[in-house]
């Protein structure tokens, strides 16, 4: 009877219940189509984060560099022989730019912490090479800062790659974990102490290099062992050594400028840092979420229109869809109020006409949010096709430590960098997906059984509230 | 059956308060046939109600088969309604998404009555009233005067102790009222059913064992030279 009586009422005021029911529809496709978008949106900026602060990486640390600690390199052109003008001269040398370091000890601080799954350590630096016939007529100090000024140009050649130093144990996180390598191999833990080195695709084939290939980084050769290419256009190395060895070239023993951590899980990110900064109160301590809020860009832009203007949209299209359930609901109930009476009058309990009233609006609920659920898969297919790709740009505050200090390098004509690693802005592009999640399609359902809920409460409400002699009163 | 003491009934209305009943005593045996007349607006309907234990009285007591329905709670009330009491109305107030058959169901519903037992008591009573062949039929799909068997129907299938009519040959042409009344007629006399009527028409009054008069709440009864026929 109940099933029969349902179907019998909900058939008699189709269209009012497919009023409804679409009114629900709509509320709930939008819902599943912002969080579809958001969570492309969101997709789209762990991938721009995590292609340029390396997969799995939830914190990372630096420290900034201690007032007038990032002297300009020295090259050993004191006054000495080799200082003379008109003779030849070459010089490589590793440098940290720009970025302070911390020590080897903090990885291991660090990876202790309750929360954390694993840590590692990068030490980042700029191979400088100089060569050439120093000048006449200029007498350069290393003991001086700055460098060699226009008139020193066409006598000196430069060139300079970024190049760091990696643990081979940590590689699953930090600067190669979003990379790829299309030849070779990683750098191995075997390998922790050797000259080996990984090369980025791009810097590979400027420099025609390929595995087996040697290359100089800091007067030392090292044999490439493999290509990296990383997954889009991001904040690379040329050159990746193992760890040790650069801190060696560096004469950086136990130092690293970079940690890359990975929390237990995404919930213990913010305690993660905390922890950090507790334990090493000096650092910069930044979390994927910092980072977020550095990318801008047509992403951040799709990302603040997901996220605030198509959540309240949502919420206000619920809100007006419960409203309106509710408001027809009430309505029927009024219309039939001659009919619940004659009910009561025969023996009916409220709570058997509520249970009727309920399971109508339920049924009204869950149609339209079965409707609701493919309105937003349509939603989501055409953001997803119609969304032109969207850019992001990422802020040059890499880590938190600022390219700057003395270091500026302005070797005549040549280009050295020094802020390359830390400082550079990066613009990626990437197409927006538009997931239907499960957990959207369960929000569907709860929203719908919600709004069939809400109605027929207010519905249920106004039955019971009607006395069965008045009911019958009104009829003569 | 009923035993009324001293009842009064008061509705609030704006400012003033109506006096729809004015201390009403009245005593119906079991298995009698009551018609109670008199203008609109002088209490018929309201003592119908209580007697339905549809409302409660202000004052006085109101006794159905030994019980004082002024001392029961609203669930009580409602569980004397579905065993106890059929009503039939003056616009049958039949389910109109609902057919025959299944609005004379809808008694039995609150008895929990298994699905199959409801349905043949349903078919039984669409049988017993001439209608076994409207069964499938929506209410609008029927005649007034079908309608309103069905309505008895619906009214006697749970097998009540007392039948409450208000006004139910109000909206039929003559004949039909005739033939309706011809069958309550019957079936109070093949149940032993007790019987309360309220009517304009004198007519059907007139086929009561007694008729009590309601004028400004109170009630004046005399017994009725009974035509049975009429």
């Amino acid at each position: 009877m109940f099933v029969t009586y349902l179907v019998r009422e909900l058939r008699r005021r189709m269209r009012q219940a497919i009023f409804v029911a679409a009114g629900l529809a709509l509320g709930i496709g939008l819902v599943i189509t912002v969080i579809a978008a958001s969570t492309g949106v969101s997709n789209s900026q762990g991938a721009v984060l995590h292609s340029l602060y390396g997969v799995g990486t939830d914190v990372t640390v630096t420290q900034a560099p201690a007032a007038g600690s990032d002297r300009p390199p020295s090259f050993g052109f004191g006054g000495g022989a080799t200082g003379q003008a008109g003779s030849a001269f070459s010089r490589n040398v590793l440098r940290a730019p720009g970025l302070g370091t911390l020590t080897s000890s903090s990885v291991t601080t660090i990876s202790g912490l309750t929360d954390v799954s694993a840590a590692s350590g990068s030490l980042s630096l700029t191979d400088l090479s100089l060569s050439g016939t120093i000048p006449s007529g200029s007498q350069p100090s290393g003991s001086q800062q700055g460098g060699f000024g226009g008139g020193a140009s066409g006598s000196i050649s430069s060139s300079s790659f970024t190049v760091t130093g990696i643990d081979p144990a940590g590689d699953a996180l930090g600067p190669l974990s979003s990379a790829t390598i299309t030849s070779g191999h990683g750098i191995t833990t075997a390998e922790s102490t050797d000259n080996v080195a990984v090369v980025d695709s791009n810097y590979a084939a400027s420099q025609n290099l390929k595995v087996g290939s040697t290359i100089t980084v800091a007067g030392t050769t090292f044999t490439v062992v493999g290509i990296a290419q990383a997954a889009q256009s991001t904040n690379t190395s040329d050159v990746y050594i193992p760890l040790a060895r650069a801190q060696s070239l560096a004469a950086m023993p136990n130092e690293v400028n970079t940690i890359y951590v990975s929390a237990a899980s995404s919930a213990d990110i913010t305690t993660v840092s905390k922890e950090i900064s507790a334990s090493l109160p000096k650092a910069t301590v930044t979390t994927s979420s910092d980072l977020a809020s550095q990318v801008t860009g047509s992403l951040s832009s799709a990302s603040s229109l997901a996220n605030s203007l198509g959540k309240w949209l949502a919420v206000a299209v619920m809100a007006a869809a419960f409203f309106i359930a509710s408001i027809l609901t009430i309505s029927a109930v009024s219309r039939r109020v001659r009919e619940f009476g004659t009910l009561k009058a025969m023996g009916w309990r409220s709570r058997r006409i509520i249970r009727q009233i309920m399971g109508e609006a339920l049924v009204i609920g869950i149609v339209g949010g079965i409707a609701g659920v493919a309105l937003g898969y349509g939603g989501a297919a055409l953001i997803q096709s119609l969304a032109p790709p969207l850019t992001a740009s990422t802020g040059a505050t890499t880590n938190g430590a600022a390219a700057g200090g003395p270091g500026h390098f302005g070797a005549g004509g040549g280009g050295g960098g020094l802020g390359r690693a830390a400082g550079a802005s990066h613009t990626v592009s990437v197409h927006l997906n538009a997931p239907v999640t499960l957990g959207a399609v369960g929000l569907a359902v709860v929203l719908a059984i919600l709004g069939g809920l809400i109605a027929g409460s207010f519905g249920g409400w106004r039955a019971v509230r009607l006395r069965p002699a008045a009911a019958l009163a009104r009829v003569e | 059956m009923y035993k009324l003491t001293a009842v009064t009934k008061d509705y609030p209305k704006g400012r003033r308060t109506v006096h729809a009943l004015r201390g009403i005593d009245l005593a119906i045996e079991d298995g009698d046939w009551l018609a109670i007349q008199g203008p609109t607006g002088h209490g018929k309907s309201t003592l119908l109600q209580i007697l339905g234990a549809l409302d409660r009285s202000t004052t006085g007591t109101v006794e159905f088969r030994g019980q004082d329905l002024g001392s029961l709670r609203e669930n009580q009330l409602t569980h004397v309604r579905a065993t106890s009491i059929g009503f039939i109305f003056q616009t049958f107030n039949l389910i109109p998404t609902l057919s025959a058959q299944e609005n004379v169901e809808a008694a039995l519903v609150p008895l929990d009555v298994a699905d199959a037992e409801r349905r043949d008591r349903a078919a039984q009573g669409l049988a017993e009233v001439g209608l076994a062949d409207r069964a499938r039929h929506l209410p609008s799909e029927l005649s007034g005067g079908q309608q309103q068997r069905v309505a008895i129907a619906r009214a006697l299938v749970k097998k009540p102790a007392v039948l409450l009519a208000d006004e139910p040959t109000g909206n039929l042409d003559e004949g039909t009222r005739d033939e309706i009344m011809t069958l309550l007629a019957s079936l109070w006399e093949e149940r032993g059913l007790t019987l309360v009527i309220v009517t304009h028409d004198t007519s059907v009054a007139r086929r009561a064992q007694q008729t009590g008069v309601m004028k400004d709440g109170r009630l004046r009864l005399r017994l009725n030279a009974r035509d049975a026929t009429a």
